[in-house]
């Protein structure tokens, strides 16, 4: 049974690493495709790992896969901020259909 | 001390994790990685250790917190795979300006990860002594930063409060 239900969660992993790649390619620039790269491989690859957890159960690998999830939420979202920042203060500007840049407004003069 | 204890304590338990099924050997030498560990860094760690003492913030955080976090994030995903396969690409990006209350280091910290994982939005720069968040939006519904506050930040900053300050 929690083998069948653990390899549903890999599928359903599996999928969302995909939009997520396939949004890197679609998507027009470096935030854009950002925001696709950190939301879904970070949801896909947790749930790639908690499909592992409950296929192998509470043995070495398992507990490393929960031990990783955690990692992987912590980290992730602070690796987007620092590549989306580093982006915006080397003058990457935001694609053509963009609406709004406050951030350039209020950080105009400051190097 | 008492941020060094919990170092040593959360240390341990990410070692007795790393190097489990859990035996005699394992455990011992654990033991003096993580006091070694929270003896190097364990200032750096925890500032306030006074807030680990209430009950209630484990609650909000368990059963407030997760399951927000949780939902926010999946529908987050939904959001980026219907963009993602729609054929005309419904974005309308843009970066906004959003204003919070919290004011501690970890509560902002957790703020923007949360901001971050959830449907449409990503946070490019924090200014922590004005309380300002400028947040990459894939589809700018409004340039009004109060409003945007409203759509964007509220949710989240109602449970952190009650955890973090």
């Amino acid at each position: 049974m929690s083998n069948t239900i653990g390899l549903i969660f890999i599928g359903v992993g599996l999928a969302f690493d995909f939009f997520g790649c396939l949004g890197l390619v679609r998507l027009p620039d470096v935030y854009n495709r950002l925001q696709a790269a950190t939301k879904c491989v970070t949801l896909g690859t947790c749930s790639i790992l908690f499909g592992t957890f409950l296929i192998v159960g509470p043995t070495a690998a398992g507990m490393k896969a929960l031990l990783c999830i955690i990692f992987l939420i912590l980290t992730a979202p602070v690796a987007a901020h620092a590549v989306s920042r580093g982006a915006h203060r080397a003058g990457v500007k935001l694609s053509e259909g963009s609406v709004v840049d406050m951030y350039k407004k209020d950080k105009e003069g400051e190097v | 001390m008492k941020s060094r204890i919990v170092l040593f304590l959360i240390a341990f338990l990410a070692w007795a994790l790393l190097t489990w099924v859990p035996d005699k050997q394992h455990l011992l030498v654990g033991l003096f990685v993580a006091g070694f560990v929270s003896f190097l860094t364990g200032d750096l760690f925890i500032k306030r250790p006074r807030l680990l003492k209430h009950p209630l913030r484990y609650w909000y955080f368990f059963f407030h917190y997760l399951p927000l976090f949780l939902w926010e994030c999946f529908k987050a995903n939904i959001d980026v795979a219907y963009r993602v396969l729609h054929p005309k690409l419904p974005i309308s990006p843009g970066i906004v300006k959003v204003k919070t209350r919290l004011k501690s280091d970890t509560a902002l910290t957790f703020l923007a990860n949360s901001i971050t994982l959830t449907p449409g939005t990503m946070t490019v720069d924090i200014d922590a002594d004005n309380g300002i968040l400028y947040i990459h939006w894939i589809n700018v519904k409004t340039k009004d930063v109060d409003k945007a506050t409203k759509i964007i930040v509220e949710r989240f900053e109602k449970v952190l409060e009650k955890i973090f300050d």
